[in-house]
């Protein structure tokens, strides 16, 4: 009897899962044998019987195959965009393609990365201005990459990042994917809204986060409200140098409100700098003593403060001398902004995250986190309240605009509003952290005709998994975005992967958003098993135009010129200089010369290696085993690096890339004579 | 007197007035043919004479040498950078003698075609024939070279075993180890090509042309 019931259930299920395959229009039953032949069935999807089969037999849905048909990219089948991610707590940046979500470099920016030599007899003076107190710092909160920008749209060039955990910012050089410039910020802890350029990259911006006493200098907590402060730093971007400049850069002190996320003013806001805040209540903790915890003491009031920062009038005050040094660094004072008009504030729902401008400038969407809305501000309601001069002042005196006055719209779109971004269409994406969901709404003003929608309403949501934090668009945060493609990057990956311990990959989910309305199909699942990257962008492939082969041999792409140590074949030489030893080396397919290098032991050693290859590919690598030595040699790089030889031995050195037939032949002894006739001896 | 009639025999007649103004064109043709024929050989010059294209899965656009007349183009490094695998020198190398006469030498070779148009006898075919040699001549040192390279291989060489000396293919496909060679005539050699022929036809014209004032001057001599 019961052997009956089983074999009833199974046959049920059986006919089930047989109706509801029957049921998708793709499946073609179509046996293996007559696939090939000429008469092979085609289905109304357009698909061969053999697609047809395999789609049958792994269980795709038609919303399935056409999704994969959306990402596949052929062998030598290049990406229409390319995403530049933060690689989170890797320190790096990921640079990956879309449609196809490959993962195609992860670029060394704070962290050691072996195989780029970045931190291993490469981009070790790079990575040391990144020294905080003279202590060397290896790891980095990596949040928010910037690409630079040309009239607020994205020119290709520069790439720029922060690191949370320790204020300091990264400069990247798209020619060689290679980082350029590290800089901690002199005067503040840690810091969030960074990095944004301002619409021609002629400032790198860097927000605060935790207020702290500026200069990293000492004070108690029970002068939080008179000591401690916010800020926000501007930092002078030279395009020419390929570097920021700090001595052209300054920061604006701000009230310990916690400053949040940033965003640059564009095209009629040009010139303007909006940043939120998320701690109005300047809640100082201490649960431990009976305080209200953080989490319930900065969410205390309705509403926190959006800054709101002319930055031409800054500007103008930095030039002509109005500012105060603190740690060697140009400080606008509290008070200077407030009497120069650079500082106004207006309320914003409590404890927001993003504040993004929409690409004609117009308007200010602020997403309310804990509050359902993105409340969207008018720029023009901004500069005409400010011009009527209609405020009230905070405990510090800063101008504060009602809300009411600059409010244009609210749009009630669902639980945990984070991040927005644009398309084309006149729709803003919004990321809903509580409801795992994208939604998608509606502009107004000059959108308003670009989509059928009425202006400002929620016209669809998407579920993503889970628990999304930034999103992107292509080129999305730009003045003129592109729609097509949407990536959330999702902070919890939870089930989508197979399992992998404890700690979990991060996913990074891509969305076709090319068709108006409701529908925004979910086309790709991307782990992340890195870091959790908290922003990226996404530019058109075709903006990029990076060197295939550095342009001369004996390129040294810390200066992107000549190298002055760069060796050419037939110069390689070893010069000794009382202890200090100078190596002059060349690396080629398959030998570096030159193949001995004897020295002794306490010698300071000096060693420049030029791989004097031109061809596409014709990486070296040279690594020296027990001195931490290990360099990435791009054809017509020249690299120096220096140690120590304190161990004696025969170390050999060689190839770590598998550059030709004979790479395991491209070695050579680096012999370390022992000092002094003890150290022979053996014990 | 013997030195004028002997200069004049080479030089050749000149054609009367009224012969010329009849048969302007008869005239006209071989002088258009050498010069064109020397305009040729200078445009040669600036262009490459002899291709090579290497291809090998790990190259997808393929390695090209360029040969000019007096120098290499393209992927010289890199081909050389192959090379030293086998133990063949440096293509850098090769003919070096001819490279550096090689512009005096072509211009020499347009100067004497030049002069054939105003030489009249068949000597206009002695001036003019070392420019129709010169894309056998330029083929032949080719493949001297070539041979000699390939002949003549390193034998401490990373891939001296595997790889044979060989002649490498002049003009069509080879094969040496991954690498499929395509070699072909390019443009400048093409053109000196196209001017050995112009100078052949016009040499037959203007034997066309002055044959019959030689011979009515020699029946003339003999009444």
């Amino acid at each position: 009897m019961k052997r009956t019931i089983l074999a009833l259930i199974i046959l049920t299920v059986l006919i089930a899962a047989g109706c509801s395959l029957a049921d998708r229009p793709t499946t073609a039953p179509a046996a293996p044998g007559e696939a090939g032949s000429e008469a092979a069935p085609v289905e109304s999807a357009g698909l061969s019987a053999d697609a047809a089969a395999i789609a049958q037999e792994r269980g795709l849905s038609p919303d399935d195959i056409t999704a994969a048909l959306k990402v596949y990219q052929p062998t030598g089948v290049h990406d229409e965009y390319m995403i530049f991610a933060s690689g989170g707590h890797s320190g790096q940046v990921l640079v990956i393609g879309v449609p196809s979500m490959r993962l195609l470099k992860v670029i060394g920016v704070f962290t050691p990365e072996p195989w780029q030599g970045w931190g291993y007899g490469v981009g070790n003076r790079v990575l040391d201005e990144g020294a905080i107190n003279g202590r060397t710092i290896r790891w980095a909160d990596t949040h928010h990459p910037a690409l630079s920008e040309t009239e607020g749209d994205y020119d290709g060039e520069w790439l720029f990042i922060n690191d949370k955990a320790n204020a300091r910012v990264a400069v990247i050089d798209l020619r060689d994917f290679e980082t350029k410039q590290l800089l901690k910020n002199p005067v503040v802890i840690n810091d969030h809204g960074g990095t944004f350029v301002t619409p021609n990259t002629e400032y790198v911006i860097e927000g605060g986060q935790y207020a702290a006493p500026l200069g990293w200098e000492y004070d108690t907590l029970d002068n939080y409200n008179d000591t401690y402060r916010g800020a926000v730093t501007f930092w002078k971007f030279d395009r020419e140098a390929g570097r920021i400049d700090p001595e052209q850069s300054f920061l604006i002190e701000l009230p310990p409100y916690w400053q949040d996320l940033c965003d640059s003013g564009k095209q009629v806001s040009e010139g303007w700098i909006f940043c939120n805040s998320l701690n109005a209540e300047r809640a100082t903790g201490g649960v431990e003593k009976g305080n209200p915890p953080f989490e319930a003491g900065a969410s205390q009031g309705e509403t926190d403060y959006m800054h709101l920062i002319n930055l031409n009038k800054a500007e103008a005050v930095f030039q002509n001398g109005g500012t105060t040094d603190v740690n060697g660094f140009a400080v606008i004072s509290l008070q200077t902004a407030i009497d120069e008009g650079i500082l106004y504030m207006t309320p914003e729902p409590k404890s927001p995250h993003g504040v993004d401008i929409t690409p004609n400038g117009q308007y200010m969407v602020v997403a309310g986190k804990l509050d359902p809305h993105v409340t969207i501000y008018s720029f023009e309601k901004m500069l005409e309240t400010i011009e009527a001069e209609k405020w009230t002042t905070d405990d510090y005196g800063v101008p504060v605009l009602a809300l009411e006055d600059l409010r244009e719209a609210q749009v009630e779109l669902g639980l945990g509003p984070l991040h927005t971004q644009f398309d084309d269409q006149g729709y803003a994406y919004t990321s809903l952290f509580l409801d795992s969901a994208v939604a998608r709404w509606s502009l107004g003003g000059e959108y308003a005709d670009l989509h059928p929608e009425e202006p400002w309403q929620l016209v669809g949501k998407t579920s993503v998994h889970y628990n999304i934090g930034h999103l992107l668009a292509a080129e999305g945060d730009t003045v003129s975005p592109d729609g097509k493609y949407l990536v959330a990057m999702n902070k919890w990956a939870i089930d989508r992967f197979a399992p992998v311990g404890p700690l979990l990959p991060q996913n990074f989910q891509l969305l076709d958003i090319d068709n108006t309305g409701e529908n925004m199909q979910l086309l790709y699942d991307m782990p992340i098993g890195i870091g959790e990257p908290h922003y990226a962008q996404m530019i058109k492939a075709d903006k990029l135009e990076p060197w295939e082969v550095y342009p001369e041999v004996g390129w040294d792409p810390h200066e992107q010129a000549l190298s002055p140590n760069a060796v050419q074949l037939g110069e390689e030489k070893v010069e000794r200089n009382g202890s200090e030893v100078e190596v002059f080396m060349t690396a080629v397919r398959s030998h570096f010369t030159p193949e001995h290098v004897e020295i002794e032991q306490g010698d300071h050693v000096v060693w420049h290696i030029t791989n004097v290859e031109q061809a596409l590919d014709a990486t070296h690598g040279f690594s020296i085993p027990g001195y931490d030595i290990n360099l990435s040699l791009e054809p017509g790089e020249a690299a120096t690096f220096e140690f120590d030889a304190e161990a004696p031995g025969v170390f050999s050195y060689y190839c770590t890339e598998f550059c030709s037939a004979l790479h395991l032949e491209m070695t050579g002894y680096l012999l370390v004579k022992p000092s002094g006739p003890t150290a022979m001896t053996t014990e | 007197m013997m030195a004028t009639d002997k200069f004049q025999k080479i030089i050749g007649p000149r054609p009367p007035h009224d012969e010329l103004a009849a048969r302007r064109l008869r005239f006209l043709w071989p002088t258009l043919f050498f010069a064109a024929a020397a305009i040729l050989l200078i445009i040669s010059i600036f262009l490459p004479y002899w291709s090579l294209v290497l291809h090998a899965p790990q190259y997808p656009n393929g390695l090209m040498v360029n040969a000019y007349v007096n120098h290499l183009e393209g992927d010289v490094r890199e081909i050389d950078g192959l090379n030293h695998y086998i133990g063949m020198r440096p293509l850098g190398e090769a003919a070096q003698l001819e490279r550096t006469v090689s512009i005096f030498a072509i211009g020499s070779l347009a100067l004497l075609v030049g002069a054939a148009i105003f030489v009249h006898s068949p000597w206009a075919a002695l001036l003019a024939m070392p420019a129709v040699l010169l894309p056998v001549v330029f083929l032949a040192d080719l493949y001297f070279w070539l041979n000699n390279f390939g002949q003549n291989l390193d034998p401490t060489a990373a891939l001296s075993n595997s790889v044979e000396p060989f002649t490498p293919t002049i003009l069509g496909e080879g094969l040496i180890g991954q690498f499929r060679t395509v070699a072909y005539a390019d443009f400048g050699l093409i053109l000196a090509t196209i001017a050995s022929i112009l100078i052949l036809v016009g040499l037959y014209m203007q034997r066309r042309a002055y044959k019959p004032l030689v011979e009515a001057e020699e029946r003339e001599g003999e009444a």
